[in-house]
C-alpha cells in the first residue's frame, strides 16, 4: 500500500480485489489478493460459506465480476435459500448470468479407487462453469470434503497443487473455504496450498455471550490488521468492524458548541467545548448524568443537529418521561426526525456486537452528536479491560467521523471517581465531574470541569441545580463558615440580603445628614453675608461722611484763609495811604 | 464417444443373467485414457462374458456430462447397471480392487469390505 508500489505494473505490485463485504477491504487494505486464492478456515458456523457468498454476490453486484460458487457440500437450492435471508438473491444473480452454483457431490462408499486417477473432471467442470459467465471469482465452499471422499491423499495434494496453481494462471480470485482442525488452521493443511492470504474466522463464547470475530493470519506482500477483528452477519450480510483506527489521525475541529448548559459553557472558557470531542460525565447515582446528557442533546437539536441517543440502562419513553420533568421534550425532536434512541443492554447481544450494531446504527443515522449513557455498563458484558477497549474503538471510530460524544459513567457513592474511570480518562477530551454533597442533613449537588484539554477552564466547584427549566450552576458560598451549598446556601444568602439591606439604609441616613449639613451652612452663609452687606453699607456711609466732612472743613478752612488775606491788603493800604 | 456391445453366453456366475451398463469418463485421447479403456476391456471380456455394454465418455468433447454423474476424478467408471450404481475411478491397474469394486467377487462378499491390499488374496484362485 506503499504508493510508489501501487503504480508499478500489476505483474510487480499486488493487486487487491475489493471483496465488497462491508470492512473487511478497510483491515485488508483493499481487499482480497487478485487472481490468487485465499483460504477463509474457522469451526463450525463460524460464517466461511457466508463470507465467500457475499464475496462473490458484491463482486456480481458491484464490481461486475461474475462468480462461481463450487458447493461440495450443500446443495444449490439450500444456499440459495439460505442466503435469501441475508438479502442474497442468488436465483437472481444465476438468471442474470452474474453467478453459477454448481453442487459437486463426491460420496466415499459410493466410490472404489483402482490405481491412478486425477482431478480433471472437477477442472473440466470447472473451467465449464468459469467460461459459462466468464466469471472472475470463484468459491470452493469446502474442498476437503475430497479428502474424506478420496482415499489416496498423495493424489488429491498432488491435485489440490495443481488446481490453485491453474486458478492462479486463469487469474481468478477465489476464496477457499476450510473446516478448522485441532492446532492447524485447517484439518487438512489447506494452508500448504493456499498461502497468500489466510483468514480466520473464529466465534468464541465468554461469558456465556458468543461473539464473532474475523482475523487476517497472512497476507503475503500486504500490509494488514493482523488485530482480530468482531464482524456481524445482519440483515445486509457480513459486517467487519475494523473499530480500531490504525492512526490516530483524525481532524481536530477549532469550532466550539454548547454543552447546553450556559454557566457550564462559561466555566470551559465562555464558547463550550470542541465540536469532535468526547466529553464524560461521571458521578456517583443521582448526581444529574442523564439530565446533564439530555440538556447536551437539547441544545443540539436546538440547533438542527442530529443526535443518536444511546441508552444501556432506560427505555427511550421513560427517558422522555424524566426529562420532561426538567422541562426538555425531547420526544419532540424525535418527531422531527433530529434525535434518535437507541435503547438495549449490552449484555443482550455481547460487547462486540452491540457495538457493531452501535456503530451500524451511527453509520446509518449520520448523527453530529451522539450520548452514552451509561458507559459503565458494558463492564456488566464483559470484563473492564474489554469494556474499555471496546469504548476506545467506538470513540475513535466517532472521533474520526468528527462526531462529538457525551459520555455518562456511574461511579459509586463510595469510591473515588477519577481513581475508578483513570484507565478511560486518557480517551476522553473532556471530563465533568458531577459529586453529591453531604452537608447539614441535605443532600446537594456539586460540579466541577476536572480537565478539558485545550481549554482554559474554571476550577471553582459549582453547585448543579437542577430546576423545572433544566440545568443551572450556582456559585457555592464560600465564607467564614465554610462551604455552604443547597438550602445553607440560601439562608447565608437571605443573611446576605439583610446585611446588604442594612448598609444600603445607614448609607441613605448619611447622606441625608450630609445633605441638611450642607443646607444650614448654606443658610448661615447668606445670614453672616447679609450681615457683611449691612454693615459694608454702614461703614461705607460712615466714610462717605467723613470725606465730606473733611471737604467741609477744608473749604471752610479755605474759607477763612481768603478772609485773613483780603484783611492783610487793607492794613497794608493803609499805612501806605498814611 | 465410443460404445461396445456384445451378448455372449453367459459363464460367469456373478453377472450370469445381469445386462452390464457401464459409463467410462475420460479426458481426452491420452496414453492413460486409452490405457484405461485398454484395461476395462480386458477384464470386461474376462470376467463379464461379453454381456456388457461400455460407454466412453470425453469430458474435453462434453463437459456437461460430467454433472449428471457428479464426476470428479478421471478416469471413473459409473457402473449404471445392475443397480446400484457404484463409481470406480482409477486406470483399473489394481484389477483385483477393480473387480471388488464392480462387485464381481465370488461369494458375495460385502463391497464395503473390500478395501485396500486383502482383495487380491481372495480372487485370484
Amino acid at each position: 500500500m506503499s504508493k510508489p508500489r501501487s503504480r508499478r505494473p500489476p505483474s510487480s505490485s499486488l493487486e487487491k480485489c475489493p471483496s465488497g463485504i462491508r470492512g473487511f477491504d478497510q483491515i485488508t487494505a483493499g481487499g482480497l489478493p487478485r487472481g490468487r486464492p485465499s483460504l477463509v478456515c474457522g469451526g463450525p458456523g463460524t460464517g466461511k460459506t457466508l463470507f465467500g457468498i457475499e464475496f462473490l454476490v458484491r463482486g456480481a453486484i458491484n464490481y461486475g465480476e461474475p462468480g462461481v460458487l463450487i458447493s461440495f457440500e450443500e446443495r444449490p437450492s439450500d444456499l440459495a435459500a439460505n442466503s435469501a435471508s441475508l438479502g442474497f438473491k442468488l436465483d437472481r444473480l444465476v438468471a442474470r448470468k452474474k453467478l453459477v452454483l454448481e453442487q459437486i457431490l463426491v460420496e466415499r462408499a459410493a466410490i472404489v479407487e483402482t490405481g491412478e486417477y486425477n482431478l480433471d473432471g472437477l477442472f473440466i467442470r470447472l473451467a465449464a462453469a468459469i467460461d459459462s459467465v466468464g466469471a472472475k471469482r470463484v468459491l470452493l465452499d469446502t474442498i476437503e470434503v475430497l479428502f474424506g471422499a478420496l482415499a489416496n491423499a498423495g493424489i488429491l495434494r498432488a491435485e489440490l497443487h495443481r488446481l490453485f496453481a491453474w486458478l492462479k494462471d486463469r487469474g481468478i480470485t477465489t476464496v477457499v473455504t476450510g473446516e478448522r482442525g485441532d492446532g492447524s488452521l485447517t484439518r487438512q493443511g489447506l494452508e500448504e496450498y493456499v498461502s497468500d492470504c489466510v483468514i480466520v474466522l473464529d466465534q468464541r463464547v465468554v461469558d456465556q455471550i458468543a461473539t464473532r470475530r474475523i482475523r487476517v493470519v497472512k497476507y503475503r506482500g500486504s500490509l494488514h490488521g493482523t488485530n482480530e477483528y468482531p464482524f456481524l452477519i445482519d440483515s445486509l450480510g457480513f459486517l467487519v468492524l475494523p473499530i480500531t483506527a490504525i492512526a490516530l489521525d483524525y481532524p481536530a475541529a477549532n469550532e466550539f458548541m454548547s454543552t447546553g448548559v450556559a454557566k457550564l459553557d462559561a466555566m470551559l472558557g465562555g464558547k463550550g467545548y470542541f465540536r469532535g470531542s468526547t466529553l464524560m460525565v461521571s458521578g456517583a447515582a443521582g448526581t444529574g448524568k442523564t439530565s446533564m446528557a439530555a440538556q447536551f442533546l437539547d441544545a443540539a437539536c436546538r440547533r438542527s443537529e442530529r443526535c443518536l441517543y444511546f441508552s444501556f440502562e432506560e427505555s427511550p419513553l421513560q427517558l422522555s418521561r424524566n426529562m420532561r420533568s426538567i422541562g426538555l421534550d425531547l420526544q419532540k425532536w424525535v418527531k422531527r426526525g433530529l434525535l434518535q434512541f437507541c435503547a438495549a443492554r449490552p449484555a443482550t447481544f455481547g460487547l462486540e456486537v452491540h457495538i457493531s450494531m452501535m456503530m451500524k446504527m451511527a453509520d446509518d443515522f449520520r448523527p453530529r452528536v451522539v450520548v452514552l449513557d451509561p458507559v459503565s455498563s458494558f463492564e456488566s458484558a464483559g470484563t473492564k479491560l474489554d469494556a474499555l477497549a471496546m469504548l476506545m474503538r467506538l470513540i475513535d471510530r466517532f472521533k474520526s467521523q468528527q462526531i462529538s460524544v457525551m459520555l455518562t459513567s456511574l461511579t459509586g457513592t463510595g469510591e473515588l471517581a477519577e481513581q475508578r474511570s483513570e484507565g478511560i480518562s486518557s480517551l476522553i477530551d473532556g471530563w465533568i465531574l458531577l459529586r453529591n454533597l453531604e452537608h447539614r442533613g441535605e443532600r446537594t449537588r456539586a460540579l466541577y470541569v476536572l480537565k478539558a484539554r485545550g481549554i482554559k477552564h474554571s476550577n471553582q466547584v459549582r453547585e448543579l441545580v437542577i430546576t423545572d427549566h433544566g440545568l443551572d450552576l450556582e456559585q457555592i458560598h464560600v465564607g467564614p463558615e465554610g462551604i455552604l451549598v443547597g438550602s445553607a446556601r440560601h439562608a447565608q444568602q437571605l443573611l446576605d440580603n439583610v446585611a446588604a439591606k442594612t448598609s444600603r439604609d445607614d448609607l441613605k441616613h448619611h447622606r441625608d445628614l450630609l445633605m441638611r449639613k450642607r443646607t444650614a451652612l448654606k443658610a448661615r452663609i447668606a445670614e453672616l453675608e447679609g450681615d457683611f452687606a449691612a454693615e459694608a453699607h454702614d461703614i461705607g456711609q460712615a466714610i462717605e461722611h467723613e470725606i465730606a466732612h473733611q471737604d467741609v472743613l477744608r473749604a471752610n478752612r479755605t474759607t477763612l484763609v481768603a478772609q485773613r488775606e483780603d484783611l492783610k491788603p487793607a492794613q497794608t493800604s493803609t499805612q501806605r495811604g498814611a | 464417444m465410443r460404445c461396445a456391445r456384445r451378448q455372449r453366453p453367459a459363464t460367469c456366475a456373478a453377472a450370469a443373467d445381469r445386462d452390464w451398463d457401464l459409463r467410462l469418463y475420460v479426458a481426452g485421447q491420452t496414453p492413460r485414457s486409452l490405457a484405461t479403456i485398454a484395461n476395462l476391456k480386458k477384464l470386461c471380456d474376462e470376467h463379464l462374458n461379453q454381456r456388457y455394454r461400455i460407454q466412453v465418455i470425453d469430458l474435453l468433447v462434453n463437459p456437461k456430462l460430467s454433472r449428471d454423474d457428479q464426476i470428479v476424478a478421471i478416469p471413473t467408471l459409473v457402473r449404471k447397471l445392475p443397480v446400484p450404481i457404484r463409481k470406480i475411478i482409477g486406470d483399473f491397474s489394481d484389477t483385483a480392487r477393480t473387480l471388488v469394486g464392480l462387485q464381481l467377487r465370488p461369494g458375495g462378499a460385502s463391497q464395503r469390505g473390500a478395501t485396500r491390499g486383502s482383495a487380491k488374496e481372495g480372487w485370484e484362485s
